[in-house]
């Protein structure tokens, strides 16, 4: 993404719109090295949400009491739509159970990752670092297609890619579409269908941010000023729909998790 | 991968350290929700499970306990609602028969006395009636006897004369009683 305004930008103390590269600080371990080469801000946030996950689910868990306090209430809710929302009704009563944890983990590690991005001063989504997203996308990924191979054997790849009740003559033209849809498209989808998101929440913030502070700090008019302060105002519902998106995003995810699941183990029955 | 000076990164390629810290934290992340999460969320639900099962065991069981001791309770109360309402029949009955046995035989009291009383009365005025005739008949016929200075031997006589006057007697006693009256 290069300057929304080339002809300002060009000019001195015109506005310079935030990049693509400024989402990408310089990394902590080593100190202010390069990005990409060290220990950066976003894998803080990974860090940081496994902490949080861990500590919160545990903590509320610690009694297991039969009447549950408020935040075991809380935990449990949590657990139980990751459980039962998530895994029950898409796995169904017979195969849900072992899988639980696994999207339980995807839900939340996902989750938690968007919503750094919605906390002040830490206000970077993990999964807007594209990295990130294509490894959790290629762990879902390998999951199913063992999932298939393990159930089904290598029988899967056919079950998976050519589909019953079809003329044999469309089979050449199916086939191919099957193969590539499933195999490939998915996992960039599902990868980059959350990058894209968070990244643009992410340029969001930054944008509403440098443009208020390019409008209050740096302009002299007042009626600049006052412009820069509508800006803060105007962030403020674009701060909820963020909000939204996060976890709109983590369910999305988590649910095609399962979904992609489901279909590896009911392989045979379409 | 790395941005060359003054071009903008390639929003679609990754670092590879971070791939490497997501597969590794989405790993630990993974062990510690398989050995410690899930299990204590799952035990939750089961104990409370449990618990609420066998709650409504115990409530079903109580419930069911309470119903035979109210149907106990309330066939005992019957029975000496029964039995109650049997012995105040019972007594009123009797009290009845007790209370009409009295009445007759305080009636049959009275009656007796009464008849009995009404005898005597008339027997004691015969008897004085008679006496009186007698007495009076006698104090008569001397005093006239006296006053005449014959004696009025002849009986028959002298009852005739005794028999008009308390005739006579009478006869004027009816008329002041019935003016009286």
């Amino acid at each position: 993404m290069h300057s929304l305004v080339p002809v300002a930008a060009a000019e001195e103390g015109g506005f310079q719109p935030p990049t693509i590269s400024e989402t990408h600080l310089p990394d902590i371990l080593p100190w202010m090295a390069e990005w990409g080469t060290g220990f950066g801000k976003q894998m803080l946030m990974v860090v940081l949400s496994i902490i949080v996950i861990s500590w919160f689910f545990t903590f509320a868990i610690r009694r297991g009491a039969l009447v549950p306090s408020r935040v075991q209430y809380f935990g449990e809710s949590c657990y139980a739509f990751a459980r039962n929302t998530l895994g029950r009704e898409i796995l169904g009563e017979k195969h849900f159970k072992p899988w639980v944890p696994f999207i339980f983990t995807v839900f939340f590690f996902v989750l938690v990752n968007n919503l750094v991005g919605a906390v002040p001063l830490l206000q970077l989504p993990s999964f807007s670092h594209v990295g990130a997203a294509y490894a959790m996308a290629g762990i879902v990924w390998f999951t199913w297609v063992g999932v298939g191979i393990r159930l089904h054997g290598l029988r899967y790849f056919k079950l998976a890619t050519v589909p019953s009740g079809v003329p044999g003559w469309l089979l050449p033209l199916l086939v191919p579409i099957e193969i590539l849809s499933n195999f490939v498209i998915r996992p960039i989808t599902h990868s980059l269908r959350l990058m894209a998101v968070m990244l643009a929440g992410h340029i969001i913030v930054m944008l509403a941010g440098s443009g208020a502070e390019f409008l209050i700090v740096q302009q002299d008019s007042l009626g600049m000023n006052a412009t820069g302060v509508l800006v803060l105002f105007g962030f403020v519902p674009l701060y909820f729909l963020e909000l939204i998106m996060m976890v709109l995003q983590a369910f999305v995810f988590a649910l095609l998790t399962a979904i992609y699941i489901q279909g590896a183990i009911e392989a045979d029955a379409h | 991968m790395l941005r060359a000076a003054g071009e903008d990164a390639n929003p679609l390629v990754p670092a590879f350290w971070e791939i490497i810290a997501a597969l590794l934290g989405f790993a630990v992340l993974f062990f510690v929700v398989v050995k410690f999460i899930a299990p204590a969320f799952e035990k939750a639900y089961q104990d409370r499970r449990q618990a609420i099962e066998g709650g409504l065991e115990e409530a079903e069981k109580a419930r069911s306990e309470a119903e035979a001791m109210k149907a106990e309770y309330e066939k005992n109360l019957a029975e000496s609602r029964a039995e109650a309402s049997r012995v105040r029949e019972e007594a009123r009955a009797e009290g009845a028969q007790i209370v009409a046995e009295h009445k007759e035989k305080a009636a049959a009291e009275a009656a007796r006395i009464t008849e009995q009383a009404q005898h005597q009365i008339a027997a004691e005025r015969q008897q004085a009636a008679a006496s009186l005739r007698h007495d009076v008949g006698s104090l008569a016929t001397d005093l006239a006897g006296r006053i005449v200075g014959e004696a009025l031997e002849d009986d028959a006589r002298s009852q005739r004369v005794v028999d008009r006057f308390l005739a006579d007697l009478d006869a004027e006693q009816a008329n002041t009683s019935g003016a009286a009256h």
